[in-house]
Protein backbone atom coordinates (compact mmCIF):
# COMPACT_ATOMS: atom_id res chain seq x y z
CA UNK A 1 0.00 0.00 0.00
CA UNK A 2 2.96 2.26 -0.85
CA UNK A 3 2.10 5.73 -2.75
CA UNK A 4 3.57 8.82 -3.18
CA UNK A 5 3.90 11.73 -0.30
CA UNK A 6 2.65 14.13 -2.27
CA UNK A 7 -1.08 14.39 -1.50
CA UNK A 8 -2.95 14.26 -4.81
CA UNK A 9 -6.29 15.39 -4.46
CA UNK A 10 -8.64 12.45 -5.60
CA UNK A 11 -12.43 12.46 -5.07
CA UNK A 12 -13.26 9.30 -3.53
CA UNK A 13 -16.60 8.06 -5.46
CA UNK A 14 -19.09 6.49 -2.82
CA UNK A 15 -21.56 3.96 -3.98
CA UNK A 16 -25.32 4.40 -3.08
CA UNK A 17 -24.77 1.69 -1.01
CA UNK A 18 -21.66 2.90 0.54
CA UNK A 19 -23.95 6.18 1.22
CA UNK A 20 -26.63 3.83 2.55
CA UNK A 21 -23.79 2.26 5.00
CA UNK A 22 -22.07 5.85 5.71
CA UNK A 23 -24.89 7.13 7.01
CA UNK A 24 -25.93 4.15 9.26
CA UNK A 25 -29.15 2.82 7.42
CA UNK A 26 -27.61 -0.45 7.52
CA UNK A 27 -27.10 -0.09 11.47
CA UNK A 28 -24.19 1.36 13.79
CA UNK A 29 -21.62 -1.30 13.26
CA UNK A 30 -21.55 -1.55 9.77
CA UNK A 31 -21.78 2.37 9.32
CA UNK A 32 -18.77 2.49 11.71
CA UNK A 33 -16.89 -0.36 9.81
CA UNK A 34 -17.98 2.02 6.72
CA UNK A 35 -16.24 5.17 8.26
CA UNK A 36 -13.20 2.76 8.67
CA UNK A 37 -12.70 1.90 5.22
CA UNK A 38 -13.84 5.13 3.47
CA UNK A 39 -11.00 6.80 6.04
CA UNK A 40 -8.87 4.28 4.41
CA UNK A 41 -9.76 5.15 1.11
CA UNK A 42 -8.65 8.31 1.28
CA UNK A 43 -5.39 7.85 3.34
CA UNK A 44 -4.52 5.78 -0.15
CA UNK A 45 -6.08 8.37 -2.44
CA UNK A 46 -8.32 6.16 -4.48
CA UNK A 47 -11.38 7.15 -6.67
CA UNK A 48 -13.52 4.13 -5.59
CA UNK A 49 -14.01 0.93 -3.39
CA UNK A 50 -14.31 -2.23 -5.05
CA UNK A 51 -16.58 -5.69 -4.05
CA UNK A 52 -15.16 -8.53 -2.69
CA UNK A 53 -16.61 -11.89 -2.50
CA UNK A 54 -14.50 -13.51 0.81
CA UNK A 55 -12.69 -12.68 3.85
CA UNK A 56 -10.06 -14.03 6.34
CA UNK A 57 -10.18 -12.10 9.37
CA UNK A 58 -7.17 -12.19 11.58
CA UNK A 59 -8.05 -9.61 13.64
CA UNK A 60 -10.03 -12.78 16.38
CA UNK A 61 -6.44 -13.15 17.58
CA UNK A 62 -6.43 -11.57 21.48
CA UNK A 63 -4.00 -9.35 22.23
CA UNK A 64 -5.15 -7.51 25.05
CA UNK A 65 -7.88 -5.16 25.90
CA UNK A 66 -7.93 -2.85 23.18
CA UNK A 67 -8.58 -5.58 20.36
CA UNK A 68 -11.16 -7.80 22.91
CA UNK A 69 -13.18 -3.82 23.46
CA UNK A 70 -13.26 -3.54 19.65
CA UNK A 71 -14.58 -6.90 18.02
CA UNK A 72 -17.38 -6.49 21.24
CA UNK A 73 -18.00 -2.98 20.12
CA UNK A 74 -18.87 -4.14 16.61
CA UNK A 75 -20.72 -6.75 18.30
CA UNK A 76 -23.13 -4.54 20.85
CA UNK A 77 -23.67 -2.54 17.40
CA UNK A 78 -25.08 -5.40 15.37
CA UNK A 79 -22.26 -5.75 13.09
CA UNK A 80 -22.35 -9.14 10.51
CA UNK A 81 -20.33 -10.05 8.26
CA UNK A 82 -21.63 -10.11 4.37
CA UNK A 83 -19.16 -12.29 2.72
CA UNK A 84 -18.15 -16.31 3.97
CA UNK A 85 -15.49 -15.01 6.55
CA UNK A 86 -12.99 -17.51 7.78
CA UNK A 87 -11.07 -17.27 10.82
CA UNK A 88 -7.20 -17.16 12.08
CA UNK A 89 -5.90 -18.09 14.83
CA UNK A 90 -7.49 -17.14 18.18
CA UNK A 91 -5.53 -16.46 21.50
CA UNK A 92 -5.94 -19.69 22.87
CA UNK A 93 -6.55 -23.41 22.12
CA UNK A 94 -10.34 -23.06 23.67
CA UNK A 95 -10.84 -26.92 24.43
CA UNK A 96 -7.14 -27.35 25.59
CA UNK A 97 -5.40 -24.76 27.17
CA UNK A 98 -5.83 -25.83 30.27
CA UNK A 99 -3.26 -28.10 29.63
CA UNK A 100 -0.16 -25.75 28.88
CA UNK A 101 0.97 -22.43 30.87
CA UNK A 102 -2.39 -19.95 29.85
CA UNK A 103 -3.27 -17.38 32.46
CA UNK A 104 -7.26 -18.48 32.41
CA UNK A 105 -7.62 -14.85 32.76
CA UNK A 106 -6.52 -14.63 29.51
CA UNK A 107 -7.90 -17.96 28.19
CA UNK A 108 -11.44 -16.47 29.55
CA UNK A 109 -10.80 -12.39 27.37
CA UNK A 110 -9.58 -14.93 24.57
CA UNK A 111 -12.34 -16.96 24.54
CA UNK A 112 -14.68 -13.91 24.82
CA UNK A 113 -13.13 -13.06 21.67
CA UNK A 114 -13.69 -15.81 19.51
CA UNK A 115 -17.15 -15.53 20.63
CA UNK A 116 -17.43 -12.06 19.13
CA UNK A 117 -16.06 -12.75 16.22
CA UNK A 118 -18.84 -16.18 15.78
CA UNK A 119 -21.40 -13.63 16.90
CA UNK A 120 -20.39 -11.81 13.80
CA UNK A 121 -20.93 -14.78 11.66
CA UNK A 122 -17.73 -15.69 10.83
CA UNK A 123 -16.68 -19.14 10.20
CA UNK A 124 -14.69 -20.70 13.17
CA UNK A 125 -11.91 -22.51 10.57
CA UNK A 126 -9.27 -21.24 13.31
CA UNK A 127 -6.28 -21.11 11.32
CA UNK A 128 -3.45 -19.23 9.45
CA UNK A 129 -3.48 -21.74 6.96
CA UNK A 130 -7.23 -21.38 5.36
CA UNK A 131 -5.71 -21.98 2.13
CA UNK A 132 -6.10 -25.81 3.60
CA UNK A 133 -9.75 -25.66 4.03
CA UNK A 134 -12.33 -26.35 2.07
CA UNK A 135 -12.74 -22.43 1.91
CA UNK A 136 -9.95 -21.78 -0.21
CA UNK A 137 -10.45 -18.93 -2.77
CA UNK A 138 -10.20 -19.15 -6.56
CA UNK A 139 -7.66 -17.90 -8.85
CA UNK A 140 -9.00 -14.35 -10.19
CA UNK A 141 -11.57 -13.51 -6.91
CA UNK A 142 -11.12 -10.51 -5.43
CA UNK A 143 -10.86 -11.33 -1.14
CA UNK A 144 -9.70 -9.41 1.79
CA UNK A 145 -7.49 -11.29 4.07
CA UNK A 146 -5.61 -11.26 6.54
CA UNK A 147 -2.20 -13.00 8.65
CA UNK A 148 0.94 -12.16 6.24
CA UNK A 149 1.27 -16.12 5.21
CA UNK A 150 -2.31 -16.25 4.02
CA UNK A 151 -1.95 -13.43 2.04
CA UNK A 152 0.89 -14.47 0.07
CA UNK A 153 -0.27 -17.90 -0.21
CA UNK A 154 -3.74 -16.67 -1.74
CA UNK A 155 -1.82 -13.86 -3.72
CA UNK A 156 1.25 -15.62 -5.25
CA UNK A 157 -0.28 -19.49 -5.18
CA UNK A 158 -3.73 -19.48 -6.11
CA UNK A 159 -3.70 -15.90 -7.76
CA UNK A 160 -6.45 -14.10 -5.83
CA UNK A 161 -6.73 -11.06 -5.52
CA UNK A 162 -5.92 -9.05 -1.76
CA UNK A 163 -4.09 -6.15 -0.40
CA UNK A 164 -2.11 -7.34 2.72
CA UNK A 165 -5.07 -6.58 5.30
CA UNK A 166 -3.93 -5.48 8.93
CA UNK A 167 -6.14 -7.32 11.42
CA UNK A 168 -9.13 -4.87 12.62
CA UNK A 169 -9.59 -3.59 8.83
CA UNK A 170 -10.31 -7.30 7.60
CA UNK A 171 -13.81 -7.58 9.71
CA UNK A 172 -14.30 -4.29 8.30
CA UNK A 173 -14.23 -5.49 4.93
CA UNK A 174 -15.70 -8.30 6.00
CA UNK A 175 -18.89 -6.39 7.22
CA UNK A 176 -18.97 -3.90 4.37
CA UNK A 177 -18.27 -6.18 1.78
CA UNK A 178 -15.98 -2.78 0.17
CA UNK A 179 -12.29 -2.31 0.37
CA UNK A 180 -10.41 0.17 -1.06
CA UNK A 181 -9.35 -0.45 -4.76
CA UNK A 182 -5.63 -0.52 -4.39
CA UNK A 183 -2.50 -2.63 -3.74
CA UNK A 184 -2.79 -5.51 -5.17
CA UNK A 185 -6.23 -5.85 -5.86
CA UNK A 186 -5.35 -4.25 -9.36
CA UNK A 187 -3.67 -5.98 -12.15
CA UNK A 188 -0.82 -3.39 -12.54
CA UNK A 189 0.09 -3.79 -8.74
CA UNK A 190 0.77 -7.64 -9.42
CA UNK A 191 3.47 -6.99 -12.14
CA UNK A 192 6.92 -8.72 -10.50
CA UNK A 193 9.57 -5.64 -9.18
CA UNK A 194 12.81 -7.91 -8.10
CA UNK A 195 14.22 -10.22 -10.13
CA UNK A 196 16.14 -13.13 -8.70
CA UNK A 197 18.03 -15.51 -10.59
CA UNK A 198 18.84 -18.83 -9.17
CA UNK A 199 22.37 -19.46 -10.12
CA UNK A 200 24.27 -22.84 -10.07
CA UNK A 201 21.67 -24.21 -7.25
CA UNK A 202 21.85 -27.89 -7.73
CA UNK A 203 18.33 -29.66 -8.59
CA UNK A 204 19.14 -31.74 -5.16
CA UNK A 205 19.52 -28.67 -2.96
CA UNK A 206 15.76 -27.83 -4.53
CA UNK A 207 14.71 -30.98 -3.61
CA UNK A 208 15.49 -30.15 -0.18
CA UNK A 209 12.45 -29.26 1.97
CA UNK A 210 14.61 -26.28 3.73
CA UNK A 211 15.05 -24.56 0.41
CA UNK A 212 11.71 -23.34 0.55
CA UNK A 213 11.91 -21.61 3.96
CA UNK A 214 15.37 -20.80 3.33
CA UNK A 215 14.67 -19.06 0.21
CA UNK A 216 11.81 -17.28 1.42
CA UNK A 217 13.54 -16.11 4.08
CA UNK A 218 16.34 -14.53 1.84
CA UNK A 219 13.71 -13.61 -0.67
CA UNK A 220 11.62 -11.10 2.44
CA UNK A 221 15.20 -9.62 3.08
CA UNK A 222 15.91 -8.42 -0.42
CA UNK A 223 12.49 -7.58 -1.75
CA UNK A 224 10.97 -5.32 1.22
CA UNK A 225 7.64 -4.67 -0.14
CA UNK A 226 8.49 -4.90 -3.73
CA UNK A 227 6.93 -8.30 -5.55
CA UNK A 228 9.63 -10.82 -5.99
CA UNK A 229 10.04 -12.65 -8.77
CA UNK A 230 12.26 -16.17 -8.79
CA UNK A 231 13.67 -17.69 -11.97
CA UNK A 232 15.65 -21.04 -12.63
CA UNK A 233 13.21 -23.47 -10.23
CA UNK A 234 13.52 -27.01 -11.85
CA UNK A 235 11.27 -28.87 -9.84
CA UNK A 236 7.48 -28.40 -8.96
CA UNK A 237 7.30 -27.76 -5.56
CA UNK A 238 4.41 -28.50 -3.40
CA UNK A 239 2.14 -26.97 -1.91
CA UNK A 240 3.51 -27.54 1.59
CA UNK A 241 6.84 -25.99 0.30
CA UNK A 242 5.32 -23.28 -1.04
CA UNK A 243 3.42 -22.66 2.05
CA UNK A 244 6.99 -22.30 3.27
CA UNK A 245 8.40 -20.35 1.42
CA UNK A 246 5.39 -17.76 1.52
CA UNK A 247 5.63 -17.59 5.51
CA UNK A 248 9.24 -17.10 5.35
CA UNK A 249 9.25 -14.36 3.01
CA UNK A 250 5.99 -12.57 4.89
CA UNK A 251 8.57 -13.01 8.09
CA UNK A 252 11.43 -11.53 6.78
CA UNK A 253 9.80 -8.71 4.67
CA UNK A 254 6.22 -7.56 3.71
CA UNK A 255 6.23 -10.24 0.69
CA UNK A 256 2.47 -10.14 -0.15
CA UNK A 257 2.90 -11.27 -4.01
CA UNK A 258 5.60 -13.70 -5.45
CA UNK A 259 5.94 -15.21 -8.95
CA UNK A 260 7.62 -18.52 -9.55
CA UNK A 261 8.16 -18.53 -13.05
CA UNK A 262 6.57 -21.78 -14.50
CA UNK A 263 5.38 -22.27 -11.46
CA UNK A 264 2.76 -20.05 -10.06
CA UNK A 265 -0.59 -19.01 -11.91
CA UNK A 266 0.45 -15.56 -13.04
CA UNK A 267 3.81 -16.38 -13.83
CA UNK A 268 4.05 -19.09 -17.28
CA UNK A 269 6.71 -16.68 -18.38
CA UNK A 270 9.47 -14.29 -17.32
CA UNK A 271 7.33 -11.34 -19.20
CA UNK A 272 4.00 -12.49 -17.80
CA UNK A 273 5.25 -12.60 -14.24
CA UNK A 274 6.92 -8.84 -14.76
CA UNK A 275 3.69 -7.62 -16.94
CA UNK A 276 6.29 -7.09 -19.61
CA UNK A 277 8.23 -4.21 -17.64
CA UNK A 278 11.89 -4.25 -16.93
CA UNK A 279 12.73 -5.78 -13.56
CA UNK A 280 13.70 -2.57 -10.84
CA UNK A 281 16.53 -5.00 -9.36
CA UNK A 282 17.96 -8.36 -10.62
CA UNK A 283 20.19 -10.49 -8.23
CA UNK A 284 21.95 -13.73 -9.22
CA UNK A 285 21.06 -16.01 -5.63
CA UNK A 286 23.91 -18.60 -5.34
CA UNK A 287 24.68 -21.55 -2.71
CA UNK A 288 26.72 -18.59 -0.54
CA UNK A 289 23.67 -16.11 -0.22
CA UNK A 290 21.60 -19.56 0.77
CA UNK A 291 23.74 -20.69 3.10
CA UNK A 292 24.45 -17.59 4.81
CA UNK A 293 20.00 -17.17 5.08
CA UNK A 294 20.07 -20.47 6.18
CA UNK A 295 22.44 -20.02 9.23
CA UNK A 296 20.67 -16.81 10.17
CA UNK A 297 17.66 -19.02 11.03
CA UNK A 298 19.02 -20.44 14.02
CA UNK A 299 20.23 -18.36 16.75
CA UNK A 300 20.89 -21.60 19.38
CA UNK A 301 23.83 -22.72 20.62
CA UNK A 302 22.67 -26.26 19.27
CA UNK A 303 23.54 -28.18 22.42
CA UNK A 304 20.41 -28.32 24.62
CA UNK A 305 17.06 -29.29 23.46
CA UNK A 306 13.78 -28.26 25.23
CA UNK A 307 11.04 -28.16 22.55
CA UNK A 308 10.36 -28.94 19.09
CA UNK A 309 7.58 -27.19 17.20
CA UNK A 310 6.11 -27.99 14.47
CA UNK A 311 3.35 -26.71 12.38
CA UNK A 312 3.75 -23.17 11.70
CA UNK A 313 2.16 -22.31 9.34
CA UNK A 314 -0.47 -25.24 10.65
CA UNK A 315 0.29 -28.49 10.00
CA UNK A 316 -1.56 -30.22 6.92
CA UNK A 317 -2.87 -33.54 6.20
CA UNK A 318 0.37 -34.40 4.20
CA UNK A 319 2.16 -33.24 6.75
CA UNK A 320 1.10 -35.38 9.35
CA UNK A 321 1.37 -37.98 6.91
CA UNK A 322 4.95 -37.33 6.79
CA UNK A 323 5.77 -36.89 10.27
CA UNK A 324 3.92 -40.25 11.38
CA UNK A 325 5.89 -41.92 9.07
CA UNK A 326 9.11 -40.44 10.08
CA UNK A 327 8.21 -41.34 13.75
CA UNK A 328 8.21 -45.19 12.82
CA UNK A 329 7.39 -46.28 16.38
CA UNK A 330 10.28 -44.79 17.86
CA UNK A 331 9.81 -42.33 20.93
CA UNK A 332 10.69 -38.88 22.23
CA UNK A 333 13.52 -38.29 24.86
CA UNK A 334 11.75 -37.41 27.91
CA UNK A 335 13.19 -34.06 28.77
CA UNK A 336 11.97 -32.52 25.17
CA UNK A 337 8.34 -31.49 24.28
CA UNK A 338 7.22 -32.22 20.91
CA UNK A 339 4.45 -29.55 19.53
CA UNK A 340 2.88 -29.98 16.56
CA UNK A 341 0.35 -26.73 15.97
CA UNK A 342 -2.84 -27.24 13.66
CA UNK A 343 -6.25 -27.20 13.38
CA UNK A 344 -9.60 -28.81 14.36
CA UNK A 345 -10.27 -30.01 11.14
CA UNK A 346 -7.05 -31.40 10.33
CA UNK A 347 -6.30 -32.56 13.64
CA UNK A 348 -9.62 -34.67 12.89
CA UNK A 349 -8.53 -36.06 9.54
CA UNK A 350 -5.05 -37.18 10.87
CA UNK A 351 -6.94 -38.98 13.50
CA UNK A 352 -9.35 -40.92 10.75
CA UNK A 353 -6.22 -41.57 9.19
CA UNK A 354 -4.10 -43.37 12.55
CA UNK A 355 -1.57 -40.30 12.05
CA UNK A 356 -2.35 -39.36 15.88
CA UNK A 357 -1.82 -42.67 17.30
CA UNK A 358 1.67 -42.59 15.89
CA UNK A 359 2.31 -39.12 17.20
CA UNK A 360 0.57 -40.11 20.63
CA UNK A 361 2.62 -42.91 20.84
CA UNK A 362 5.85 -40.98 19.96
CA UNK A 363 4.99 -38.80 23.58
CA UNK A 364 3.92 -35.83 20.57
CA UNK A 365 0.81 -33.17 21.59
CA UNK A 366 -1.36 -31.24 18.77
CA UNK A 367 -2.15 -27.65 20.00
CA UNK A 368 -5.57 -26.21 17.57
CA UNK A 369 -7.13 -23.06 16.89
CA UNK A 370 -3.89 -21.18 18.09
CA UNK A 371 0.21 -21.54 17.92
CA UNK A 372 3.03 -20.72 20.51
CA UNK A 373 3.36 -17.34 18.64
CA UNK A 374 -0.21 -16.38 19.55
CA UNK A 375 -1.22 -17.65 23.03
CA UNK A 376 0.90 -17.78 26.47
CA UNK A 377 0.91 -21.50 26.27
CA UNK A 378 4.60 -22.48 26.90
CA UNK A 379 6.17 -22.56 30.31
CA UNK A 380 8.87 -19.76 30.91
CA UNK A 381 11.98 -22.51 31.23
CA UNK A 382 11.76 -23.23 27.63
CA UNK A 383 14.72 -21.67 26.30
CA UNK A 384 16.10 -23.71 23.13
CA UNK A 385 14.17 -24.84 20.41
CA UNK A 386 14.09 -26.29 17.48
CA UNK A 387 11.48 -26.11 14.11
CA UNK A 388 11.78 -26.50 10.56
CA UNK A 389 9.62 -23.58 10.57
CA UNK A 390 11.48 -19.74 9.19
CA UNK A 391 8.77 -18.04 10.46
CA UNK A 392 8.61 -19.65 13.70
CA UNK A 393 12.70 -18.85 13.97
CA UNK A 394 11.90 -15.56 12.64
CA UNK A 395 9.86 -14.55 15.71
CA UNK A 396 10.55 -16.87 18.60
CA UNK A 397 13.43 -15.25 19.36
CA UNK A 398 12.20 -11.65 20.20
CA UNK A 399 8.65 -12.72 21.07
CA UNK A 400 9.28 -15.38 23.42
CA UNK A 401 12.74 -15.19 24.19
CA UNK A 402 13.53 -18.26 22.61
CA UNK A 403 16.81 -19.16 20.79
CA UNK A 404 16.20 -21.25 17.81
CA UNK A 405 17.74 -23.96 15.81
CA UNK A 406 16.41 -24.58 12.52
CA UNK A 407 16.43 -27.85 10.97
CA UNK A 408 14.01 -30.32 8.13
CA UNK A 409 11.12 -32.44 9.92
CA UNK A 410 13.65 -35.46 10.20
CA UNK A 411 16.31 -33.56 11.93
CA UNK A 412 13.36 -32.53 14.25
CA UNK A 413 12.21 -35.83 14.72
CA UNK A 414 15.61 -37.19 15.25
CA UNK A 415 16.54 -34.52 17.67
CA UNK A 416 13.14 -35.12 20.11
CA UNK A 417 14.40 -38.85 20.06
CA UNK A 418 17.98 -38.03 21.00
CA UNK A 419 17.06 -35.37 23.27
CA UNK A 420 19.48 -33.03 21.82
CA UNK A 421 20.18 -31.29 18.47
CA UNK A 422 21.26 -33.48 15.80
CA UNK A 423 21.28 -31.87 11.92
CA UNK A 424 21.96 -33.30 8.68
CA UNK A 425 23.87 -30.16 7.39
CA UNK A 426 25.56 -31.75 4.35
CA UNK A 427 23.57 -30.17 2.48
CA UNK A 428 24.69 -26.67 3.01
CA UNK A 429 28.71 -27.61 3.39
CA UNK A 430 29.49 -28.53 0.14
CA UNK B 1 19.88 24.27 14.41
CA UNK B 2 16.52 23.83 13.53
CA UNK B 3 14.32 23.08 10.15
CA UNK B 4 11.12 22.61 9.16
CA UNK B 5 9.58 20.36 7.08
CA UNK B 6 6.17 20.03 5.72
CA UNK B 7 4.80 16.22 5.80
CA UNK B 8 1.24 14.74 5.13
CA UNK B 9 -0.66 13.78 7.86
CA UNK B 10 -2.37 10.60 7.42
CA UNK B 11 -3.99 10.84 10.70
CA UNK B 12 -3.24 14.42 11.77
CA UNK B 13 -2.27 15.78 15.86
CA UNK B 14 -0.09 17.21 17.63
CA UNK B 15 3.41 15.60 19.45
CA UNK B 16 6.75 16.37 20.52
CA UNK B 17 9.53 14.38 21.73
CA UNK B 18 12.90 12.72 20.62
CA UNK B 19 13.52 10.76 17.64
CA UNK B 20 14.35 6.97 17.09
CA UNK B 21 15.17 6.27 13.32
CA UNK B 22 15.90 3.16 11.93
CA UNK B 23 16.26 2.59 7.81
CA UNK B 24 15.01 -0.88 8.33
CA UNK B 25 11.27 -1.50 8.63
CA UNK B 26 9.46 -3.19 11.91
CA UNK B 27 6.79 -5.67 12.18
CA UNK B 28 5.26 -4.21 15.42
CA UNK B 29 3.75 -8.21 15.86
CA UNK B 30 6.85 -9.68 17.65
CA UNK B 31 8.70 -6.26 17.53
CA UNK B 32 7.09 -4.51 19.98
CA UNK B 33 6.58 -5.06 23.46
CA UNK B 34 2.66 -3.34 24.62
CA UNK B 35 3.60 -3.57 27.93
CA UNK B 36 6.58 -1.64 27.85
CA UNK B 37 6.61 0.11 24.53
CA UNK B 38 10.16 -1.94 24.45
CA UNK B 39 11.32 -2.55 20.51
CA UNK B 40 11.41 -6.58 20.99
CA UNK B 41 12.58 -7.58 17.31
CA UNK B 42 16.02 -9.19 18.49
CA UNK B 43 17.61 -8.77 14.25
CA UNK B 44 16.31 -4.79 14.27
CA UNK B 45 18.79 -2.14 14.78
CA UNK B 46 16.27 -0.61 17.27
CA UNK B 47 16.45 -3.86 20.04
CA UNK B 48 16.01 -2.67 23.48
CA UNK B 49 15.44 0.89 22.57
CA UNK B 50 11.75 1.79 24.25
CA UNK B 51 10.07 4.14 21.67
CA UNK B 52 6.66 4.77 24.07
CA UNK B 53 6.48 8.69 23.53
CA UNK B 54 9.34 9.11 21.18
CA UNK B 55 8.79 9.84 17.54
CA UNK B 56 9.16 6.94 15.95
CA UNK B 57 10.28 6.65 12.53
CA UNK B 58 10.51 3.89 10.12
CA UNK B 59 10.01 3.69 6.78
CA UNK B 60 7.13 1.28 6.42
CA UNK B 61 5.74 -1.28 8.85
CA UNK B 62 6.96 -4.92 8.01
CA UNK B 63 5.40 -8.31 7.53
CA UNK B 64 2.46 -9.42 10.18
CA UNK B 65 -1.25 -8.02 9.94
CA UNK B 66 -0.91 -8.07 13.72
CA UNK B 67 0.98 -5.14 13.46
CA UNK B 68 -1.99 -2.79 13.48
CA UNK B 69 -3.40 -4.61 16.31
CA UNK B 70 -0.09 -4.32 18.73
CA UNK B 71 0.17 -0.36 18.41
CA UNK B 72 -3.99 -0.22 19.20
CA UNK B 73 -3.23 -2.26 22.40
CA UNK B 74 -0.30 -0.02 22.96
CA UNK B 75 -2.20 3.70 22.50
CA UNK B 76 -4.58 2.09 25.26
CA UNK B 77 -1.71 0.75 27.69
CA UNK B 78 -0.02 4.27 27.07
CA UNK B 79 3.13 2.91 25.39
CA UNK B 80 2.68 3.73 22.07
CA UNK B 81 4.97 5.98 20.41
CA UNK B 82 4.31 9.67 20.31
CA UNK B 83 3.73 9.85 16.96
CA UNK B 84 4.94 7.40 13.98
CA UNK B 85 7.10 8.95 10.66
CA UNK B 86 6.90 6.88 7.57
CA UNK B 87 7.90 7.46 4.02
CA UNK B 88 5.49 6.84 1.90
CA UNK B 89 1.63 5.98 3.06
CA UNK B 90 2.37 2.88 5.53
CA UNK B 91 -2.11 1.73 6.47
CA UNK B 92 -0.88 -0.38 9.22
CA UNK B 93 0.52 2.42 11.82
CA UNK B 94 -2.34 4.35 10.49
CA UNK B 95 -5.23 2.07 11.21
CA UNK B 96 -4.15 1.60 14.77
CA UNK B 97 -4.64 5.02 15.20
CA UNK B 98 -8.05 5.42 13.02
CA UNK B 99 -9.49 2.48 15.53
CA UNK B 100 -7.90 3.99 18.76
CA UNK B 101 -10.09 7.19 17.59
CA UNK B 102 -13.50 5.11 17.26
CA UNK B 103 -12.78 3.16 20.19
CA UNK B 104 -11.74 5.37 22.75
CA UNK B 105 -11.29 8.91 21.42
CA UNK B 106 -7.79 9.30 21.11
CA UNK B 107 -4.98 9.51 18.13
CA UNK B 108 -1.31 9.91 17.43
CA UNK B 109 -0.04 11.57 14.66
CA UNK B 110 1.30 9.06 11.51
CA UNK B 111 2.59 10.50 9.12
CA UNK B 112 4.06 10.37 5.65
CA UNK B 113 7.60 12.32 4.61
CA UNK B 114 9.26 12.37 1.24
CA UNK B 115 12.39 9.95 1.39
CA UNK B 116 14.49 13.36 1.39
CA UNK B 117 12.90 14.74 4.23
CA UNK B 118 13.47 11.01 5.79
CA UNK B 119 17.07 10.53 5.33
CA UNK B 120 17.65 14.02 7.05
CA UNK B 121 16.21 12.46 10.52
CA UNK B 122 19.06 11.52 12.95
CA UNK B 123 18.49 9.73 15.86
CA UNK B 124 17.97 12.23 18.97
CA UNK B 125 16.45 14.93 16.83
CA UNK B 126 13.57 16.70 18.64
CA UNK B 127 10.61 16.39 16.40
CA UNK B 128 7.67 19.16 17.05
CA UNK B 129 4.56 18.23 14.97
CA UNK B 130 1.39 20.37 14.12
CA UNK B 131 -1.80 19.51 13.33
CA UNK B 132 -1.57 20.53 9.61
CA UNK B 133 2.02 17.81 9.61
CA UNK B 134 4.21 20.68 9.71
CA UNK B 135 7.20 19.46 11.16
CA UNK B 136 9.69 21.80 13.71
CA UNK B 137 13.16 19.46 13.65
CA UNK B 138 15.65 20.61 16.16
CA UNK B 139 19.39 18.62 15.69
CA UNK B 140 20.94 17.47 19.03
CA UNK B 141 23.54 20.29 18.69
CA UNK B 142 21.41 22.93 19.43
CA UNK B 143 19.30 20.74 22.30
CA UNK B 144 22.25 20.09 24.14
CA UNK B 145 25.02 22.48 23.90
CA UNK B 146 28.55 21.37 24.38
CA UNK B 147 29.62 22.13 28.12
CA UNK B 148 32.44 24.45 27.61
Amino acid sequence: MDQSTTSKKVHLYLSDYDRELLAGERGPGAQMSMRIIVRMAEILGVERLIDIEAAHIDSSLYMGAATLEFAEKLVDLGAKVSVPSTLNVSGVDEHGWMHWAVPPDWAENAKRQMRAYQEMGCIPTWTCAPYQTEFKPKFGQQIAWGESNAIVFANSIIGARTERYPDLLDICAAITARVPAAGLHLEENRAGQVLLRLKEVPDRVQRHESFYPVLGHLMGKISGEKNPVVVGMEVEPEWDQLKALGAAAASSGTVGLFHLVGITPEAPTLEDAFQGNEPEQEIDVTMDHLREAWRELSTASGRELDLVVLGCPHFSLAEFERLALLLDGQEKHKDVEFLVNSNRTMRALADEEGYLRSLEAFGGVVTVDTCPLATPMLSPDIDEVMTNSAKYSYYAPGMLDERVVFGTLEDCVLSAVEGRVVRDESLWHT
Amino acid sequence: MAYVIQSRPLVAGCAEGEVLLSDKPLSFWGGYDSLTGEIIDRRHPLSGEFAAGKILALPFSRGSSTTTAVLLESMRGGTAPAAILTIGVDTFYALASIVAEELFNETIPILSLSPADFERLKNGDTAKISQSGEITISTQAEKEPAAR
